[in-house]
């Protein structure tokens, strides 16, 4: 069954007080929570801050920091990337790990790598694992991306690593695009994809994050990837399995399944919503009072003892 | 490459104005003077239909037919980077990063279809054709 994600009601089995905890700063953030059954439930979010328990685990996603653009509607990238870093550190419980789903740079240069490791170093989560955009690797094949976070990692950047019982696979849409084509993950990365879920019981939580949407939202501005239907088939025989992407500067969810999908918020600049505007490039004329409303982060939290993972987005402003 | 450029206006430009056409092609190759006669026109006249600009991720003109040996400019008008990258494989050309307001250039001297695309957005695809 596929469909859209709308607001639902009703008794979801969600215990709040596990899964709020990461949202301190909220205030116009919607909740995703996530059963082992598929079932999904969205909320809007108050301000309030529960206390979270223990067993309880918290990670966050941020996405397409394009440190290095440099124009309208937002002259600071930079800035905006530290703001949301400083947002997930001012929180009780800090995210405990940070997935960066790509684009950290604008233009793959090394001085825009440099920044993105400052930066991320003044967080306080224990690490960061990332999986590159297009913008990280189109000038050099991925040369200087790789040198920095491709090690241990397959082909052109893939991996995958296992934390609180979570199983977290990060996979390389970016590379070898073809003309006309959507993103791409190819022939190799599938068959380490099958290596890699060998084994794993059906009840292993699954989170997959890549760049590129790894489902169909608007082709013709080349947002979708061309053989993501190879990946999830091999994915859906699991009860759980969240797919966290970035790449269209704005938030969208989806469920087919068990299977439920997600994209986050830049960090830099907002994109129209597809077909909305004459091209998918930044949208200009944000008043500075507003733009942060339109960049954000994601963090998730997963109760163990549920077997649930709730997603939730907040805006930096 | 510029003695190619210099071929094509030679055989494009009458006998008498060769000298000087090949001369102020060479030297101007993007001029866009239009302030002497028959052969200078009929290099400004070139001069625009070598250059394709992205504006809006989309390449403009989508096909653009030149004479061999032309050299083609891509301007990048948007405010994120494209590429003019050759859709075959190995690709011809590849201009790697083409930044806001920068350019790139590629001298096309073998008539063929070149399709390209932009390796950042590959749906933005074009080609140049040259005769």
């Amino acid at each position: 069954m596929t469909r859209k994600i709308v607001e639902q009601a009703g008794d979801d089995g969600i215990d709040r007080r596990g899964f709020l905890q990461c949202m301190a700063w909220v205030g116009t953030a919607v909740v995703w929570s996530i059963g082992s059954g598929g079932i999904l439930t969205s909320r809007a979010l108050g301000a309030e801050q529960k206390e979270q328990q223990a067993g309880d685990f918290c990670f966050a996603q941020i996405s397409d920091s394009h440190i290095g653009f440099s124009k309208e509607p937002n002259k600071d990238v930079t800035g905006t990337l530290q703001l949301a870093i400083d947002r997930m550190n001012q929180l009780k419980a800090p995210p405990q790990l940070i997935l960066h789903t790509g684009d950290l740079t604008h233009l793959s240069k090394p001085a825009e790598f440099d920044t993105v490791d400052q930066i991320l170093k003044t967080a306080k989560a224990g690490q960061t694992f990332y999986v590159p955009g297009e913008h990280d690797v189109f000038t050099d094949d991925g040369k200087a991306y790789l040198e920095r976070h491709g090690k241990g990692a397959k082909g052109g950047g893939w991996y995958s690593f296992d934390h609180r019982g979570i199983h977290f696979i990060g996979l390389v849409n970016v590379m070898n695009l073809k003309s006309g084509g959507l993103g791409v993950l190819g022939r190799d990365q599938l068959e380490w994809l099958e290596d890699d879920l060998k084994g794993r019981g059906n009840s292993t939580p699954i989170v997959v994050f890549a760049h590129v949407p790894l489902w169909t939202v608007y082709p013709k501005w080349g947002w979708g990837t061309e053989d993501s239907e190879q990946a999830l088939s091999q994915l859906r025989r699991f009860g759980s399995v969240t797919v966290l992407n970035g790449h269209i500067h704005q938030v969208m969810q989806k469920v087919e399944g068990n299977v439920t999908f997600h994209t986050a918020r830049s960090t830099a600049f907002p994109q129209p919503e597809p077909g909305k505007a004459d091209s998918p490039g930044p949208i200009k004329n944000v008043p500075a009072e507003k733009l942060k409303t339109m960049l954000g982060l994601t963090s998730v939290n997963y109760t163990e003892r549920a077997g649930m993972l709730a997603v939730v987005d907040s805006t930096l402003g | 490459m510029l003695r190619l450029i210099c071929k094509f206006l030679i055989a494009g430009v009458a006998v008498t104005a060769l000298i000087v056409g090949a001369l102020s092609g060479c030297s101007e190759r993007h001029s866009d003077s239009t302030t002497t006669a028959p052969a200078t026109d009929a290099i400004a006249t070139r001069s625009a239909q070598q250059q394709v600009t992205i504006d809006n991720f989309a390449f403009d003109p989508q096909v653009l037919t030149v004479p061999a040996g032309t050299k083609v400019t891509w301007l990048n008008r948007d405010d994120v980077p494209h590429t003019a990258t050759s859709s075959d494989s190995p690709p011809k050309f590849n201009s790697k990063a083409i930044d806001t307001d920068e350019k790139f250039s590629y001298v096309f001297t073998q008539p063929g279809t070149y399709p390209y695309f932009c390796a950042v957005h590959p749906h933005m695809t074009a080609k140049i054709v040259v005769k």
